[in-house]
């Protein structure tokens, strides 16, 4: 297993909160979209895309990439933020966000943006599009990985159901899930919608390998990945317990965030809050 | 009338992955518990490990063949054309044809003459289903040669294709020589006539073919046109036959809302042409178990209805 020190880890929660804040601005200036997922799958994306992923900005259709599935497909902005701090496009981009004549659809669109690889927005659909990749990579003999965040709320739709029995019955050990577990979907609390738990037991049920860990610790999420990755002869579920708006003092577990951007009064607030974690973490180093 | 030669198109989709499978090596199969059904278990026995049995999970199936396309794969997957379309609209409509991926989706118990399961697996919606989304081609061909050759055009073109044949045994319409330049949204006049058109898909190609041999009695000379392809659909022999024939009847074992009668129709307004028309097809209801055979005869889908129909169309001012 690899040892990631703290200086690693510090540039990586630099590169969260620069995140956040692209996250805030573009969502501010399309005045549409959701804060509150985007900003709790944060660092499972910055593991993956900033340390974890095989991959090359240069060259988004390598067919030896790893491959990542953003099946929670309203996160948009998240995966659009990290995408253009990889490198995939402009951070101008960024700017038009929803926006006619552009690039960055409300939702994952394969065929408008380099680096999306399915799309989404219409839940449930993300693990099975995951395992046909997965399934290619094992035909083809190709050591490439695929990674797919699922939200919690998303796993109400059955599909999921019939993708996570098929992962498990072809034995998809090249293939990772995070669940983004905030515990909230748009009308409300998980538990009080359509009861989950035990998340665990169930995708246990399911035969997967199932991690659960602080999803904004992302010395976790990494060690999380490198254990995925070792296991053989099952899929690996990894839960990410994180909190919905992270990162943003009163956008952290509301529900009114879930799909309502910020007016101005509050995008000045979350940027100077973001804005004095970020010297914080710089501080530091 | 001579004794047909009876050949299942579903024998001819299986027995031509199996053939294409030696050729392709990217090309893929899934089916949702129904391989014999459909056939695809020919395909499965040659190519196992390229044959993804995915269980009675019919939106699994379409996105995880999306996934396998996203990676190089022709992927066909293969359930009733009831589990086929409309139980997997959104799977289709996202991952298909929204992300234009390389999937197949080639159907088997299209129509009414599925028979003896009744209005729950006779699926006559799912021509309209396809025909309205962005990129999809949508075929069907009328007999066995005709699937063989069409699912090659699926596997030579690449993007979001659906495909559907019925259930049953269909007489054979074509020689495979007569068939090597077919082309996927070109229609075939099968039989040239100069007073009405048949413009027929499916199943119902055959029985326009001995309608046409009735209707010469009543001095009637018909053309029977092949439209194997809905979408897209081939405007030009439409406009043509419109004008040479000046009469056209559209014929499909589809409901009459959203299939080859709405696209015929669609294209004549769009162009301005005033002809005779009348379109055969289920209209707007569901049916019921029986005799394929009979329900076709209740239903108003055979030459029979077909001769009676163009009778009275050619007789009107």
């Amino acid at each position: 297993m690899n040892n990631y020190d703290e200086q690693i880890i510090r540039n990586l929660e630099i590169i969260a909160v620069k995140i956040r804040k692209n996250i805030i601005k573009m969502l501010f200036k399309a005045a549409s979209g959701h804060p509150g997922g985007s900003l709790s799958a944060v660092e499972g994306l910055v593991s993956l895309y900033f340390l974890h992923m095989n991959h090359n900005p240069k060259k988004p259709d390598d067919e030896n990439r790893d491959r990542f599935i953003l099946s929670k497909g309203h996160a948009a902005p998240a995966l659009y933020a990290t995408l253009a701090e990889s490198g995939y496009f402009s951070y101008d981009e960024l700017n038009n966000l929803r926006n006619m004549n552009c690039m960055l659809q409300g939702h994952p669109a394969c065929l408008c943006t380099p680096g999306i690889e399915a799309s989404t927005g219409s839940l449930g659909h993300g693990l099975s599009f995951a395992n046909g990749v997965a399934l290619a990579a094992k035909l083809d003999n190709k050591d490439y990985k695929t990674y797919v965040m699922l939200g919690d709320g998303e796993t109400n739709e059955g599909q999921i159901w019939e993708a996570a029995a098929a992962a498990s019955h072809y034995k998809l050990d090249n293939l990772t899930a995070f669940i983004d577990r905030n515990f909230l979907q748009i009308d409300g609390n998980t538990e009080k919608i359509m009861r989950l738990e035990s998340i665990r037991d169930r995708w246990n049920s399911f035969g997967w390998k199932v991690i659960e860990i602080d999803g904004h610790d992302i010395k976790k999420i990494l060690e999380a990945l490198d254990e995925a990755d070792g296991n053989s002869n099952s899929p690996t579920i990894i839960i990410l317990n994180t909190i919905k708006g992270k990162g943003v003092s009163f956008m952290e577990n509301n529900v009114d965030f879930h799909g309502v951007p910020p007016n101005e009064m509050e995008y000045n607030l979350a940027i100077e809050e973001l804005d004095t974690l970020q010297k914080k973490l710089e501080a530091m180093n | 009338m001579n004794k047909k030669t009876m050949v299942n198109p579903r024998n001819a989709y299986g027995q031509k992955l199996v053939e294409l499978g030696k050729k392709y090596a990217n090309l893929v199969v899934l089916d949702a518990d129904l391989s014999k059904s459909t056939k695809t278990i020919l395909f499965a026995k040659e190519y196992p490990e390229r044959f993804f049995e995915m269980g009675i999970a019919e939106a699994n199936m379409i996105s995880t063949a999306a996934g396998l396309a996203s990676c190089g794969k022709i992927a066909f997957a293969s359930t009733f054309a009831v589990f086929a379309t409309g139980r997997v609209y959104d799977q289709i409509r996202m991952d298909v044809a929204y992300s234009k991926s390389n999937v197949k989706i080639f159907a088997t118990h299209g129509g009414i003459s599925v028979g003896k399961d009744g209005a729950s697996h006779q699926m006559i919606e799912d021509i309209a289903l396809m025909r309205v989304l962005p990129n999809m081609t949508v075929i069907a061909p009328s007999d066995a040669p005709q699937t063989g050759k069409i699912v090659e055009l699926m596997v030579e073109n690449n993007g979001p294709m659906y495909a559907r044949i019925g259930r049953a045994n269909a007489p054979v319409i074509y020689k495979e020589k007569n068939l090597i330049n077919l082309k996927l949204g070109k229609g075939l006049i099968v039989e040239e006539g100069n007073d009405v058109t048949i413009i027929a898909c499916g199943t119902m190609v055959d029985p326009a073919l001995d309608a046409k041999k009735i209707l010469k009695n009543n001095g009637i000379d018909t053309r029977v046109v092949d439209m194997h392809t809905i979408k897209p659909i081939d405007k030009e022999l439409i406009i043509k036959c419109a004008k040479e024939t000046g009469a056209i009847v559209t014929a499909e074992e589809h409901s009459i809302i959203g299939g080859l009668g709405s696209a015929v129709a669609e294209t004549l307004m769009d162009n301005n042409i005033s002809t005779k028309f009348y379109r055969m097809g289920i209209k707007d209801r569901f049916c019921e178990s029986g005799d394929p055979k009979d329900l076709l005869e209740k239903y108003g889908l055979n030459q029979k209805h077909m001769v009676k129909n163009i009778i009275n169309l050619v007789k009107k001012n």
